[in-house]
């Protein structure tokens, strides 16, 4: 037998009794090749093109999960981002059908979720972009599958609290149009976007890439949260050691099946995401992995640090497994989608500043954060603002998915349904920020920009 | 001819017929069995089938499928894999 039977077994417990599935499989498609001065015409390219290939993903993604055994969660699709190929055709009227056209071929195509109906706006604003921001709440009560984004800063542009503030506002309307605000969980605001994620909302098909590229987002925080339990004993460095060869097999079997697919589809293999996303389901939680480290619940003190060891290890265990390891590559330790998140709010041990302080060692953002339906747009906008600083900053991708609630207030329950999760709404911070954020402009890029 | 290997994982309790039961239906598929091992791991009775599907009559999903069915009939778990999994996670 060229493998030890113990060998075979820890592949198998991993898939059946830890939760090792691929978390997402997402194509990017390029649609720049479909525009079309006839609007009929350029969706109806569009669609054909996302229906075609969708079914193939959906096809081939399947043919795989059987030849291994693992499962693939999610099959989605990332297109370039909208307001680039939508210049000519920027009224509010298009964006809508456009979205709509988009949402009926991820229908046709069984895609839950298409990614890019967003914009790069880091350096400023167009006009069609600023249509597109205006317009979104429309998009997002209309549609069920389409995901926005919107990249607002990078650490060699700086940050566009202009369209900062835009975000605030936009929430707030389109958390009123959607029953609990639901509609805020499609859509991302970023800084230092990268343009090969695989994750949603978030994820769009980015300027540089090819016309099309297969990318894998790896999933398993049970079976890392299973091998910290075998091992109570051991000091820091070792538990880095035991999480890094951990990574290392499902970061490898990540890769495998992306490039199996992308083979099967004769498109690009992209890069394997080795973010540990949590699910709703118990035992799949990043929280409980810290949890197991020795907090009591995630949020005491000691936490920053748990999670700061816990992705450096991810990272290092990743990168020696794959030489196409990308996207964000962090963790979004989403709050309504991790039970052992949304338990650490409910027991007022993980608060809004504790979690903004992780995004600063390790994670990407403040990620399915519900908040008051009553919280002033300049505040939603600050909230955002501070944890794009962080991103801008650091010279690391930063992120928010932040729902609104009507009617909801701190500490009140709001379950927005299967995988999505639910939460008590977080309180937020009483005083204004009004003025500042009024203010307006561009956050400058910072000294460390400057590197040529 | 180059070979088509499969790892079948079998987990659950010790009980009689378990290869007898897994080698039938083998055999009805025109499946040859490279290797067979089995052990007591953390109180579970596991067996690991290596086995060469390039001959099969079936395809490597109704082969999975059935595999499945019938060890749910004798109360195991049957878990079917193609070895580049294990040569991706086990080997550098």
């Amino acid at each position: 037998m060229p493998f030890s039977i113990e060998e075979i077994y820890e592949t198998a417990r991993m898939i059946l009794f830890e939760k090792l599935d691929i978390r997402t499989t997402t194509l990017g498609i390029n649609i720049k090749d479909c525009v079309h001065s006839n609007f009929s015409i350029f969706k109806d390219k569009v669609r054909k093109k996302l229906v075609q290939n969708g079914k193939k993903l959906i096809k081939h993604a399947k043919q795989v999960e059987v030849k291994y055994g693992i499962p693939i969660i999610n099959k989605r699709i990332a297109i370039t981002p909208i307001s680039m190929v939508m210049e000519t055709h920027s009224t509010p009227r298009k964006f809508i059908e456009m979205a709509q056209t988009i949402d009926t071929a991820a229908e046709e195509a069984e895609i839950d979720y298409i990614g890019g109906f967003g914009a790069l706006v880091q350096k400023g604003t167009t006009k069609a972009e600023k249509n597109l921001i205006d317009t979104l709440p429309d998009i997002l009560a209309s549609t069920s599958r389409v995901c926005s984004f919107l990249n607002v800063g990078t650490t060699n542009t700086g940050m566009n609290i202009d369209a900062v503030n835009l975000v605030g506002k936009m929430l707030l309307e389109t958390s009123r149009k959607t029953k609990n605000g639901i509609g805020c969980c499609r859509f991302v605001v970023f800084v230092n976007a990268p343009e090969d994620n695989p994750f949603m909302a978030g994820a769009f098909h980015g300027i540089g890439e090819p016309d099309f590229s297969l990318n894998i987002g790896i999933s398993g925080p049970g079976v890392v949260r299973s091998v910290v339990e075998k091992n109570r004993e051991c000091n820091l460095t070792q538990l880095s050691d035991i999480i890094k060869r951990t990574v290392f097999k499902i970061t490898r079997a990540g890769e495998l099946i992306g490039r199996e697919i992308a083979n099967q589809i004769r498109v690009p293999f992209g890069i394997v995401d080795i973010s540990l996303a949590s699910t709703t389901a118990p035992g799949d939680s990043v929280a409980r992995v810290i949890e197991e480290f020795g907090i009591e619940k995630i949020g005491a003190p000691g936490s920053t640090l748990a999670i700061a060891l816990l992705m450096d290890a991810v990272k290092k265990g990743g990168a020696m497994a794959s030489s196409s390891v990308g996207g964000l590559s962090g963790t979004f330790i989403p709050v309504s989608e991790d039970s052992g998140m949304s338990e650490a709010v409910a027991k007022s041990s993980l608060n809004m500043e504790k979690l903004e302080a992780f995004t600063a060692v390790c994670s990407v953002g403040l990620d399915m954060v519900a908040i008051p339906g009553n919280t002033p747009a300049e505040t939603i906008s600050a909230i955002i603002a501070d944890e794009l600083a962080i991103g801008i900053i650091n010279n690391k991708t930063t992120a928010a998915r932040i729902i609104p609630v009507p009617g909801k207030k701190a500490g009140e329950k709001v379950n927005f349904g299967g995988l999505l999760g639910k939460m008590p709404v977080m309180s937020i911070n009483k005083f204004s920020s009004s003025n500042f954020m009024k203010r307006g402009g561009r956050l400058p890029s910072p000294i460390i920009s400057l590197r040529n | 001819m180059q070979k088509e290997l499969l790892f079948i994982t079998v987990i659950g309790k010790d009980r009689k017929g378990i290869v007898a039961g897994i080698s039938n239906l083998l055999f009805k598929k025109n499946i040859n069995i490279e290797d067979i091992s089995q052990k007591i791991i953390r109180k579970h009775f596991v067996m690991v089938m290596l086995v060469d599907i390039k001959e099969a009559n079936s395809s490597m999903e109704k082969i999975s499928r059935d595999l499945q069915t019938l060890g749910k009939e004798m109360g195991l778990i049957v878990q079917v894999q193609h070895e580049n999994i294990f040569n991706m996670m086990h080997r550098i």
